[in-house]
């Protein structure tokens, strides 16, 4: 008996390590992963007739109606920068994080009707959300650069420089910070649901303590520890930093970012392995 | 043969009511045991799963101690009551949701169709849906590449491929989904009642499917159905569940059986009316079948059988008719008799009568069966009486030449005349 046991290649029990995170079955599903942010990104935009147009529009309107009320109404400075790049570069990041972060935070709830019948590496649903989120934001990029090139051949207003090398690494950051607080939300809401209504206005409201509609410099050196706090804004201002030229770039508000997002990922990726495992119980 | 699923101290515990303010306490109590190091307190208190009892507990073990084994290549049967445990284990098995003690160790990949169609997205198209809902399963692209054809075809909805699948009948849904569900490859296959779905000759198509896999293939296969016939051709093993526990491990004839007298409520050769059903305005007040004159329920396939029926009425000239449905011990309803079709359309109820009705040569194989006698007032259904009596049909000479099929080949018989021409 005691040899026949070696070989099992499946054993199934109540209680696995914390650390077990089954990252090699993740692996093995990865064509699966590719077929959910392929389904994500075609299946939003069927019947309509602008099909992925309305990617654009939707952070142009926005970038417009903030040039609008805190460029010209509110008269925030945007340190010399023209305000469109300005308000753009800071949505189109913190978009792509809130985006992240919102739609896997419901992640177990919204797939508990798939989540009930097959088993899959679940950590492959909020990997595919990032995903998909990232093509979305690519497109968004991509109208950020149209307009970036044209401010910069018809205008001396913005210095890109070699910081943006790092625009890549920014990427991951956010996507990173979207799915462990995404993943952490979403484990903590299996049961009790209570945080669900925390994060809904909870992500609005941090995006006004961030440096999305106004530069950090802007503020009295008093209550920017507040904003700082917030480890998108680091981020932002880096990615911001590497286009434009402006503001001020501390390299250690991006090491904090950075060292915040490590332990907010492997956080949130231990609490949902453990979460995953019998959610459907409770959820 | 080497094993392919060992199950061992397997349990399950649920907890009952709702969650919400009031269960916090308990799981801040189990953590703060979990904490000290100590056995989880609610462990103890569950209480078996029997649905139709009040209990005290707001803990039930779905499951309690399971303990099996599945040799590679066998096909096991689970069969049960609802509420056995029977969907627990599988979703145990399938890594749905974990277990609250023991363990399950298997060789090989599990794949479970615990419901086809898992997974479909409305604006794909059938296409499309094929490679999602086969990685969902499991299946790498590249597999599902060099099958698409063959589920394609075998789905029959080659017409409708491109079509988004929301445009799709269920049929075609189910059709689709089962077709992909049914070219995984894994060793270890799961299938719970997907049988149940689709027109005959899909159904048949799919147990067909089924033995291929389970025979051909050399696969383990774990089928949960409460259609015992399908049960019965494709398993060669039968577990019977009862109330989250192992009742009977044996072959599939003997778990049948066993499931079948655990199902038998009543074997009575006649009913009588109990004192609460006399407040109404007509009831029945007696039933029995009768052969060569006296009440008898052990009959013999082909004898002439008379079911009578006794009635009393509190309310006088009421518009009755009488509907008996005939049972085999599958619960498959096999006839289904009534005054209308070979008589009278109503009667006019008297204070009381008697109703009979007349089988000449019973056309049912040999068996067990059971008897329900409806009573319509006005064309409605009024008084129901289900497993009033029991019938035991015995293997009779109804074509006068000895000669009768298998019973599991033809479930009535008829008169026939065949000639060569």
């Amino acid at each position: 008996m005691k040899e026949e046991e070696e070989d099992w290649t499946l054993v199934i029990e109540p209680r696995s390590s914390l650390f077990d995170l089954q990252l090699k079955e993740v692996w093995r599903y990865r064509d699966l992963l590719q077929l959910f942010v392929r389904r994500d990104f075609v299946a939003v935009y069927k019947q309509t007739i602008l099909g992925p147009i309305w990617f654009f529009i939707q952070p142009l309107f926005t970038t417009i109606i903030f040039t609008f009320v805190f460029g010209r109404v509110a008269g925030i400075s945007t340190n010399g920068v023209p305000p469109l790049l300005f308000y753009m570069a800071g949505i189109i990041s913190w978009n792509y994080f809130a985006e992240c972060l919102n739609t896997t935070s419901t992640v177990f709830i919204t797939n508990a009707n798939i989540f009930g019948k097959v088993y899959f590496p679940r950590l492959i649903t909020p990997l595919s959300i990032v995903f998909s989120n990232m093509l979305k934001f690519g497109v968004q990029l991509a109208l950020f650069l149209v307009v970036f090139i044209y401010y910069l051949v018809t205008t001396d207003l913005i210095q890109p420089n070699f910081y943006l090398l790092l625009v890549p690494f920014l990427i991951i950051l956010m996507a990173a910070l979207g799915l462990g607080f995404g993943m952490l939300i979403s484990s903590m809401t299996t049961k009790y649901r209570d945080l669900k209504f925390l994060v809904t206005f909870g992500v609005q409201l941090a995006m006004y303590a961030s440096p999305v509609i106004y530069p950090l410099s802007s503020l009295p050196e008093k209550y920017r520890f507040i904003i700082l706090a917030n480890p998108m804004s680091g981020i932002i201002e880096t990615f911001r930093f590497a286009f434009l030229g402006a503001g001020e770039l501390n390299l250690n508000y991006l090491v904090y970012s950075t060292l915040f997002t490590i332990v907010i990922f492997f956080i949130g990726l231990v609490i949902f392995n453990k979460v995953q495992k019998s959610f459907m119980d409770t959820v | 043969m080497s094993t392919a699923i060992k199950v061992e101290n397997l349990s399950k515990q649920y907890r009952l009511g709702v969650l919400g303010t009031g269960t916090i306490s308990h799981d801040l109590n189990r953590w703060w045991h979990q904490v000290r190091g100590k056995e989880d307190p609610y462990l103890k208190v569950g209480e078996t799963n029997d649905r139709t009892s009040k209990g005290n507990s707001e803990y039930v073990w779905a499951l309690r101690d399971i303990n099996f084994e599945v040799q590679q290549g066998e096909v096991l049967g689970i069969i049960g009551k609802n509420g056995a445990g029977k969907s627990t284990l599988l979703k145990l098995l399938s890594r749905v949701t974990s277990p609250t003690t023991g363990s399950i160790k298997a060789r090989g990949r599990i794949a479970s169709l615990l419901e086809v169609g898992t997974g479909f997205h409305e604006e794909l198209t059938g296409r499309e849906n094929i490679f999602l809902n086969g990685a969902i399963l499991g299946m790498t692209k590249a597999e599902i590449r060099s099958k698409l054809e063959e589920i394609i075809s075998f789905s029959g909805t080659e017409r409708y491929i491109d079509t988004p699948v929301k445009r799709y009948s269920s049929g075609m849904r189910v059709r689709l989904a089962f077709a992909v569900a049914a070219h995984l490859e894994p060793e270890i296959l799961i299938v719970d009642e997907v049988l149940a779905v689709g027109d005959a000759e899909f159904q048949s198509k799919a147990i067909g499917k089924m033995q291929d896999v389970a025979q051909g293939e050399g696969r383990t296969v774990l089928f949960v159905s409460h259609n015992m016939a399908s049960i019965q051709t494709l398993c060669t093993r039968g577990i019977l569940m009862s109330n989250g526990q192992v009742h009977t491990d044996h072959t599939v004839a003997e778990a049948i059986s066993q499931y079948l007298s655990l199902n038998t409520k009543d074997t009575s050769t006649s009913y009588k009316a109990s004192p609460d059903a006399i407040n109404d305005y007509v009831w029945i007040e007696s039933a029995f079948i009768e052969s060569n004159d006296s009440i008898n329920n052990q009959v013999m396939t082909g004898q002439d059988i008379t079911i009578i029926v006794k009635y009393r009425a509190k309310e006088l000239g009421l518009k009755c008719s009488l509907h008996v449905g005939v049972y085999n011990h599958f619960g498959d309803k096999i006839l289904h008799l009534g005054s209308i079709y070979g008589g009278f359309d109503t009667f006019l109820t008297e204070k009381f009568g008697t109703i009979q009705c007349k089988i000449p040569r019973l056309p049912l194989v040999e068996g067990k069966y059971t008897v329900n006698f409806s009573l319509h007032v006005d064309g409605r259904p009024f008084h129901r009486i289900e497993d009033a009596v029991a019938l035991f049909v015995e293997n009779g000479d109804y074509f006068g030449n000895g000669k009768l099929p298998n019973p599991r080949e033809s479930k009535v018989l008829v008169d026939q005349s065949w000639s060569v021409i």
